[in-house]
């Protein structure tokens, strides 16, 4: 059950084969152990439920306290359908439940996703408190207020030569079975497809998922309306199950109960909201029934939780996944610890053609690629950055150094349109980019490797690399969540040639958190470069490297700039006047001096800006 | 028609509930501020102060020992909660943060309910302090009034503490940049704790004084966390006058709301916090990036 790899290396359809197994094999097995029918039923519902909701919590990292009001809304439409008005095809009632709660979802998510962390956390638990006052007073006419909706009818299918008839206990155990069957396999195609690969992305580092060219608000929305479906069609079963829709479907509890659930069996798995139903409801019949603690099971289940939470932080799932590793690593042990420096690039790696940078749209004439006018940026009293003029020409590669504090990452930062300007222009490829997004900015092709790396740490390299890589191949945001990772065109190669060209092919596998501090200096520039920019900024590319890991990294920026345009700030001049042709010096937030190495070298405002004039004194 | 004697004392009655929930969101608000972490056992919390109370007026019948019983035992709930879990959640993510507290809002449910049961228990109001009292506009209980008092000198108490003492000081400079307090030499975890324990005690606090108001019972807190959470979006996450003011407008959106019709009071205080949210996006007094 090793969901949550992008490049999964087990035969294809394993874990659907799997759980097909296991659902068909549950009803002749589960008896023996003594789980009644409508427990099991229970747990698939939960577990249906605790799908979708995984994807939005253990994949894209929004913990939502607000489940409870879309799982009611999808179970109340289906059970008005099929109680009130006369609905008679349970599945269509059904179906129509699910689109209700994923259009309920997209509005309530417009509103929730507008803030991140726990803002996010407080405004859904907010809703879900609407949501249940709603049903029970204004709405009570269609849901029934506090009496909820019986009479739920339970599937019947003619089909002609034979008659199914779903109706109660192990005789509706495979309709729910089939049901969760189906939620599975549409979420796990949706966890490899590169929709996926994006979510996973935006729960390590929402941040960096932007800059790299990602709308991460839209697939925020899309993971939560996927959330919604999911939620609003195990609700419509919840009613077909208990012959009733209960209105507490819509209480805070029902929330808080997925979200453990969730949590106990393992988040970023699909299967832990399953196996956490299983602990919930077998912990609730043992404590309750067979202990006897009556009311006060849930004390006990309460401190388990908060232990689990403290001690074993990925849940049943991850604890066992984790032992597993263990015994595995035990019994042959491998050669992965962290190197302490970083691998060296293989010289043969030298040779890769660098990837082609976007095409430019216009020749390569007199214009400049990028053109900054009058920038200026202001923090309250300070001024980071005064009425800069910068142009940059195409295939250039231009040095920008100045002391610390001189404004060089403020500057760099507007560029990419991270901050925008308190006033001036920014003309990137003929166009005004003035104000526009991170994401749209990268799109158009001027990228940035950031001075602290901005990793997605729970993914490997390739799988970093990789969502670099979609974002030029796919857009910012393609709902292509049915797909397979593997399928989409030129992905593999675009990877695999940019790990090359970083050295890291040895290391391609690595999760982030193993590699040493220059591999990870090398992976940051990789971001940068999977998505094939015309226009590279690099801040402090070298910072932190040892002496050779220098000579190495200046050797790989000079065979990626061929057809490529790139600004790098840096305070290391050796580096910097072998790599660059012009260099930009800034100080106290303006532009001191411009001019090739030699010019720079010999300059006595440069002199004094870095020695503060010590220089006159020792002449003197 | 609208009955004006019936949306004064409705005002007055939004007064009221505005106070408490600036009290409690004020405790939520400077705890997130200062230590990052959201304590979603803070409704817990507010009914915990209830039942404190209540055990030390049963005991001795006397309202005081009961009001002080009640914060003094959140003030030191709270420091044994974050020396003994929080302090380890700092370095982990939000979520992990959320559901570690979340899933002790339910362990201190739950044991009030193992110990106390279900049923609601009362805790009625000082002797000198029962009874009602005619504001002229309205009949009204006295010991309502005399809440607003009591809870508006807690506000004052919290502000002097806040913005005037030298530990205020370093709280307020904690909530802009944590890690740069820490570098002046100050123990950061030493007021992290403290803060926990302030911000809990002012949840105890308002649970004791509130309970002769609504009875007391294992769920209290919970309803009391949602509009707290309200309070804190629409006023700014980490601010104290963005709590208060926060609190007195869904104080009065609720009770306004109620006298037409209780149903929509939730609506109502949802759509005030989505107008906030597209309007004001860090809140009515929050600066942009405190969360």
């Amino acid at each position: 059950m090793n969901a949550d790899r992008l490049y999964d290396r087990s035969p294809r359809f394993v874990i659907e084969l799997i759980t097909a197994g296991c659902l068909v094999a549950a009803p002749f097995v589960l008896p023996y152990l003594g789980a009644a029918p409508n427990t099991v039923n229970r747990i698939l519902v939960w577990g249906l439920f605790g799908i979708g909701f995984d994807i939005l919590f253990g994949y894209t990292g929004l913990l939502s306290f607000g489940q409870s009001a879309l799982y009611g809304t999808g179970g109340m439409v289906a059970a008005y359908l099929l109680t009130r008005a006369g609905f008679p095809h349970v599945v269509t009632a059904l179906v129509i439940g699910m689109v209700a709660a994923a259009a309920v979802g997209y509005l309530v998510g417009l509103v929730a996703l507008r803030r991140t962390g726990i803002y996010f956390a407080m405004i859904t638990v907010a809703i879900a408190e609407v949501f249940y006052f709603v049903e029970f007073n204004p709405l009570s006419e269609f849901t029934g207020g506090e009496n909820g909706l019986p009479g739920v009818p339970t599937p019947r299918f003619d089909l002609g030569f034979v008659k199914l008839d779903f109706s109660t206990g192990w005789s509706l155990y495979p309709f729910l079975a089939f049901c969760y069957f189906l939620g599975i396999v549409v979420a796990l195609r949706i966890v490899r497809s590169p929709f996926g690969a994006v979510l996973r992305a935006i729960r390590d580092n929402p941040l960096r998922a932007a800059a790299v060219g990602h709308n991460v608000h839209g697939y925020k929305l899309a993971a939560f309306v996927i959330a919604a479906a999911y939620a609003g069609l195990a609700g419509g079963l919840l009613g077909v199950m208990q012959a009733f829709m209960p209105p507490d479907a819509f209480m805070f509890e029902t929330s808080g109960q997925l979200v453990m659930q969730t949590a106990i069996g393992g988040r970023g798995t699909l299967f832990g909201p399953l196996v956490g139903a299983s602990v919930w409801l077998f912990l609730q019949d043992f404590l309750q029934g067979t202990l006897g603690l009556g009311a006060s099971w849930k004390l006990v289940l309460g401190i388990v939780f908060v232990l689990l939470v403290a001690f074993l932080r990925q849940g049943i799932i991850g604890g066992i996944r984790d032992l597993v590793r263990w015994l595995r690593h035990r019994a042959a042990p491998v050669q992965e610890v962290a190197a302490e420096e970083a691998a060296p690039i293989v010289p043969a790696d030298r040779h890769v053609a660098p990837l082609p940078a976007h095409a430019v749209s216009h020749g390569a004439g007199g214009e400049p690629i990028l053109r900054a006018s009058g920038l200026t940026k202001r923090y309250g009293g300070l001024l980071a950055n005064a009425d800069i003029d910068f142009a940059v020409m195409q295939g250039e590669i231009r040095g920008i150094i100045g002391p610390n504090g001189a404004g060089k990452s403020t500057f760099f930062k507007m560029l990419t349109c991270e901050v925008a300007p308190t006033s001036g222009t920014i003309v990137f490829e003929g166009s005004d980019i003035t104000g526009r997004s991170v994401t749209d900015v990268c799109q158009l092709g001027l990228t940035k490797s950031y001075q602290v790396n901005q990793l997605f740490n729970r993914l490997t390299v390739r799988e970093n690399v990789t969502i670099a890589a979609l974002a030029e191949l796919r857009g910012k945001f393609r709902l292509d969540m049915l797909r397979s990772l593997l399928n989409v065109k030129g992905l593999q190669e675009q990877v695999e040639r940019t790990l090359a060209l970083v050295g890291l092919t040895a290391r391609r596998d690595v999760p982030v958190a193993q590699l040493a501090y220059g591999e990870k200096r090398r992976l940051e520039i990789a971001l940068a470069l999977a998505s094939s920019p015309a226009l590279l900024l690099l801040d402090e590319p070298l910072a932190g490297m040892s002496p050779r890991e220098r000579v190495e990294t200046v050797g790989l920026l000079k065979s990626i700039a061929l057809g490529r345009t790139m600004i790098i700030i840096d305070h290391d001049m050796d580096s910097l006047f072998e790599l660059a042709g012009r260099i930009t010096v800034l100080q106290e937030g303006r532009v001191l001096v411009e001019g090739t190495p030699e010019e720079i070298k010999s300059d006595a405002k440069v002199q004094e800006a870095y020695l503060g004039g010590v220089n006159e004194d020792l002449a003197a | 028609m609208i009955n004006w004697a019936n949306f004064i004392s409705q005002v007055f009655n939004g007064l009221a509930l505005g106070a408490l929930l600036a009290l409690i969101s004020s405790g939520l608000t400077i705890i997130y501020g200062t230590l990052g972490v959201l304590n979603l056992a803070h409704g817990a919390m507010f009914m915990l102060g209830g039942y404190a109370g209540f055990v030390a007026y049963q005991a001795t019948g006397s309202y005081i020992v009961a009001v002080a019983a009640g914060a003094l035992s959140l003030l030191v709930l709270g420091i044994v909660m974050e020396r003994v879990i929080i302090r380890h959640f700092y370095g982990r993510p939000h979520e992990d943060q959320l559901l570690v507290t979340f899933g002790l809002s339910i362990c201190f449910v739950e044991l009030v309910r193992f110990f106390f049961g279900s049923e609601s228990r009362n805790v009625p109001p000082p002797g000198p302090l029962s009874g009602v009292v005619s504001l002229g506009f309205a009949i009204y209980p006295t010991y309502r009034v005399a809440l607003m008092g009591i809870v508006a000198v807690a506000l004052v108490v919290l502000f002097l503490v806040l913005y005037r003492t030298r530990l205020g000081m370093i709280v307020r400079a904690g909530i802009e940049d944590a890690v740069m307090v820490d570098s002046l030499g100050i123990d950061v975890y030493r007021v992290f704790m403290v803060v926990f324990g302030i911000g809990a005690m002012a949840a105890g606090f308002a649970g004791i004084v509130n309970a002769p108001v609504v009875s007391l019972t294992p769920e209290v807190g919970e309803a009391i966390l949602v509009q707290t959470f309200v309070v804190v979006v629409i006023g700014g996450v980490g601010s104290f006058p963005g709590a208060v003011l926060g609190g007195l407008i869904a104080g009065e959106i609720i009770s306004i709301t109620s006298m037409i019709n209780p149903g929509y009071a939730y609506v109502m205080l949802f759509a005030a916090m989505t107008l906030v949210l597209m309007l004001r996006p860090h809140g009515l007094l929050g600066t942009p990036g405190r969360e």
